[in-house]
């Protein structure tokens, strides 16, 4: 027999996204222009080469997990800037300005005291890009935690993405949409399986990596309360 | 909802490759092609090159030549849609034929980064016009007062230099081109041109093949009508000399059965251009499952994610580290060529070129531009 799953009062409604790429015509070549520039693109830029980098590379881990840091080290040869760019996490923000700005202060702060790293001039020059989500509305809904578990598993790379790292940024800034629906009363209330779940998107992973986790915390939750029927 | 992709002559190949993957929409696909005198495709051929940066001598009758076949056409093509793509620079003047209200977008699938200024002061009018430009990388964008989208050109795995082949298919083809299958086939498919930098491919042959026996394999377009490529070709036959395991074959434009069954029965490929556009060789390479070392340039760098979906490289030297490398892992070679296969079906396949389109026109239409 069956066991019975705890149905939230409302359901997950699972949500799709793409990203368009739109380019700005702002280029730099060296460090020194890369600062000038972050300083006047659009928020939106700054979004596409840190959150969105996670979408562009679901399946991947690269040298930097965002397009700054690996521009720096591969193209301006500077691996310490680009050390210290690569371990920025997106996802400690709630605004895009305050990481604008710690990007800012780390890309001044190095130039400061490393003056001649300024002229090297890059054989591929980094081009500011846009950043405009388009949402994409499913039919696909979870009404239990044995329905999340395996939308989860099986939902293409832009749903996790918008529920876990857009959300994140422009709904509820520092929350994702699938720990806000396990937590709310009218969702699963399941606090203590949100709260790890909202962790994973800061463990460094690729968007693959966090679904292998949020699939097996909710095998482990229902390994615990239903004897391992998932 | 019609998407009449007008140009002069031939449709571009992604569009070609678009059209089955449209026809389940609620909406109507409807295509348009451009007619004009050879004194019009004389001009379109030179303002072709010229926007990509070779300089061209362009008189004012083909500018007139230019307008009066944009005019003419205007007259005679059906542009009532709601949303209409322009391909290239032969039909940007057609722009002044929009039917009001509708949304049209210039879709520039060559590198004008470097353009003959008087032709690009030319055109930029037309293209200013525009409700937005689409280009197929950051680089290859203009200063213009419309938002100009990224869109990366895609492949078709169902075409004849994409889709699955059987061994027999495959060993077919190479006794057709006298290609053994005895060694390690390292291939480059690519036109005879510096920017390919076969030389520097030959070169990391010579070094690969000092502890490793294996072939070289350049496969390039016949050079005849192409002084700069016959000799080019010349120093590549001089530089590879009398070696019998490396094959130069010269194919013709339509050999993409051929094409495909080279890149399928190679142990590697190699794509070491200094300079590059998109790159859809490496594209085509990836999807077979190909380990692909490319050189870290253009559209290959978009592609080849270091160490995981293939190598990039800047010499001939760091060219045979990594082919030998591969040589002798072949867990990394399979691994590789797996990573690059699935990064190409999620990024590079036609299915993803038709879905950036719909996004544009979905942004167009909520009026975000």
């Amino acid at each position: 027999m069956m066991p019975e799953y705890h149905r939230a009062v409302r359901p997950f409604q699972f949500v799709s996204c793409m990203e368009l790429r739109e380019v700005l015509g702002k280029r730099a070549t060296d460090v020194s222009r890369l600062l000038e520039l972050m300083e006047e693109v659009p928020s939106d830029a700054i979004y596409y080469h840190t959150h969105s980098f996670y979408l562009r590379h679901a399946y991947v881990q690269t040298l930097y997990p965002n397009d700054f840091a690996t521009w720096v080290a591969l193209y301006a040869h500077d691996r310490v800037l680009g050390e210290r760019l690569g371990v920025l996490d997106p996802f400690v923000y709630l605004s895009l300005e305050a990481l604008r700005q710690d990007i800012v202060t780390i890309i001044d702060d190095h130039l400061t005291s490393h003056p001649t790293v300024s002229r090297a001039m890059s054989s591929e020059p980094f081009d500011f890009i846009r950043s405009h989500v388009i949402e994409t509305p499913l039919d696909r809904q979870a009404w239990t935690l044995l329905d999340f578990r395996h939308a989860v598993h099986e939902i293409e790379a832009g749903e996790l993405y918008f529920h876990l790292c857009e959300a994140r940024m422009r709904k509820t800034p520092g929350f994702d949409d699938f720990s806000h629906w396990l937590s709310a009363k009218d969702g699963l209330n399941m606090p203590g399986l949100a709260a790890h779940i909202q962790r994973v998107v800061r463990l460094g992973l690729n968007l693959e990596g966090m679904r292998a986790r949020i699939v097996a915390l909710c095998d482990a939750e229902l390994m615990t309360t239903h004897g391992g029927t998932a | 909802m019609s998407i009449p992709p007008a140009t002069a002559g031939v449709w571009p190949r992604c569009c070609i490759g678009c059209c089955p993957y449209s026809r389940n929409w609620e909406s109507r696909l409807a295509g348009e092609v451009m007619t004009g005198s050879d004194a019009f495709y004389h001009t379109t051929k030179s303002f072709h090159n010229a926007l990509q940066g070779t300089s061209q001598h362009i008189t004012k009758a083909m500018f007139d030549a230019y307008l009066e076949i944009n005019r003419e056409n205007a007259k005679d093509l059906n542009l009532d849609a709601d949303f209409t793509m322009i391909h290239d620079p032969q039909p940007a003047a057609l722009i002044g034929s929009r039917p009001s209200g509708a949304r049209w977008l210039w879709r520039c699938h060559i590198d004008v980064s470097t353009p003959q200024p008087t032709v690009w002061q030319f055109l930029r009018p037309f293209v200013s016009r525009y409700d937005a430009a689409i280009v197929s990388l950051p680089k290859f964008a203009r200063r213009l007062p419309v938002p100009q989208f990224i869109v990366y050109p895609s492949i078709d795995p169902f075409s004849d230099k994409n889709r699955e082949l059987t061994q027999e298919e495959i060993s077919s083809v190479l006794e057709k081109l006298g290609v053994p299958t005895d060694k390690p086939i390292l291939l480059q498919v690519s036109r005879f041109d510096r920017f390919k930098d076969p030389l520097g491919v030959a070169a990391a042959y010579r070094i690969v093949k000092q502890s490793h026996d294996c072939r070289l394999v350049l496969a390039g377009g016949t050079a005849t009508d192409d002084p700069e490529g016959a000799a080019v070709l010349a120093e590549v036959q001089e530089a590879v000399g009398m070696d019998p395991d490396v094959q130069l074959l010269l194919l013709p434009p339509t050999a993409n059965l051929e094409i495909n069954a080279l890149q399928r029965a190679a142990t590697i490929i190699i794509q070491k251009s200094v300079r590059e556009g998109f790159g859809l060789t490496v594209t085509e390479a990836m999807w077979k499952g190909k380990p692909v070392i490319g050189g870290d340039t253009g559209g290959i760098t978009v592609q080849l994610i270091h160490g995981y979906t293939g190598y990039t490289v800047n010499s001939p030297a760091g060219t045979a580290f990594y082919i030998k490398r591969l040589l002798n892992e072949p867990e990394r070679m399979e691994a590789i060529g797996h990573q690059a296969k699935e990064f190409a079906r999620n990024r590079f396949l036609v299915t993803r070129h038709v879905q950036d389109y719909l996004g544009i026109m979905i942004h167009l239409a909520r009026g975000a531009a």
